[in-house]
């Protein structure tokens, strides 16, 4: 399976709205970073809205991707991770310390701008 | 009466399988969306660990009810059973930030956080059982 990634202007928007299988995950890593190049993208807005669980795994290709597409100069935010999502990560001791976040989608467009122009 | 599935564990699917069965029965003993969360989450860190560390395994989830003063207390069981390796020091992999796969390491303190019991039995060359409960408050 794979993930959509549409593109917005300079920005590119993903949307999960599937299960996050290992492999889903990791292709989607490889897919985000070849589109990131093609489009020559500064920005990137991952939705979390519908992703029901984040383990440790999946909470290590989300930081990974993050990190990765700022080396490439595209700042990345997370958007709409689920209040249940959010209070399981904190009980595992995942930080995700340096990774912007915001509420929903537009939010998190508002967000990239600032970063961006700050 | 006691629901039980038990999900074989060698592939990746079969860690989504798990998952799965684990936030339905969880849904349907009435856990709170965060504790369906913390349920699923600690399945998807022992079924990726037999995944990884054993090759195959098993993840068995059960319906569970114990007796108090106050009542009956409902809750899921969680079993992973597998013929792996083994694991020498158990201190050691309880400890945040401990691995040998360049993970976070944050699978087992993780479960052990997310779950209300927690028991490894592991014996090296042998396998890994790992029991661990979350009661319905
Ligand atoms: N079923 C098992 N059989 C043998 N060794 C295991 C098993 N489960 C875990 N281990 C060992 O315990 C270590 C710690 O496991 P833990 O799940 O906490 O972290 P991890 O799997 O390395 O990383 P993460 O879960 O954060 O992706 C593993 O690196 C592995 O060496
Ligand atoms: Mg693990």
């Amino acid at each position: 399976m794979r993930i959509p990634i549409l593109k917005l202007h300079d920005y590119l928007l993903i949307s999960v709205q599937v299960e996050l299988d290992d492999q889903t995950a990791l292709q989607f890593q490889e897919d985000l970073l070849n589109k990131i190049h093609q489009e020559g993208s500064s920005g990137v807005v991952i939705d979390l809205t519908s992703v029901e669980m984040i383990d440790s795994f999946i909470a290590k290709v989300l930081g990974d991707v993050v990190e990765m597409s700022n080396l490439m100069g595209a700042k990345v935010v997370l958007t709409g991770i689920q209040p249940a999502v959010a209070i399981t990560l904190i009980d595992m001791g995942i930080m995700l310390d340096e990774v912007p976040t915001a509420l929903d989608l537009e939010q998190g467009l508002d967000k990239l701008q600032q970063e961006l122009e700050g | 009466m006691s629901v039980q599935s038990n999900v074989e564990v060698h592939t990746e699917w079969g860690i989504v399988s798990a998952r799965q069965a684990g936030r339905n029965l969880a849904k349907e003993l009435g856990f709170s969306s965060v504790d369906q969360a913390r349920i699923t989450t600690a399945i998807s860190e022992l079924a990726r660990n037999i995944y990884l560390y054993a090759e195959k395994g098993e993840i068995i989830i059960e319906s569970v009810e114990r007796m108090q003063s106050t009542g009956r207390k409902k809750g899921i069981k969680i079993t992973a059973k597998d013929e792996g390796p083994g694991i020498k020091n158990i201190r050691q992999v309880m400890e945040d930030g401990f691995t040998t796969s360049g993970g976070l390491g944050a699978g087992l303190p993780g479960v052990k956080r997310l779950m209300d019991e927690f028991d490894i039995d592991s014996i090296a060359g042998e396998g890994t059982e790992i029991t661990t409960i979350k009661w319905n408050s």
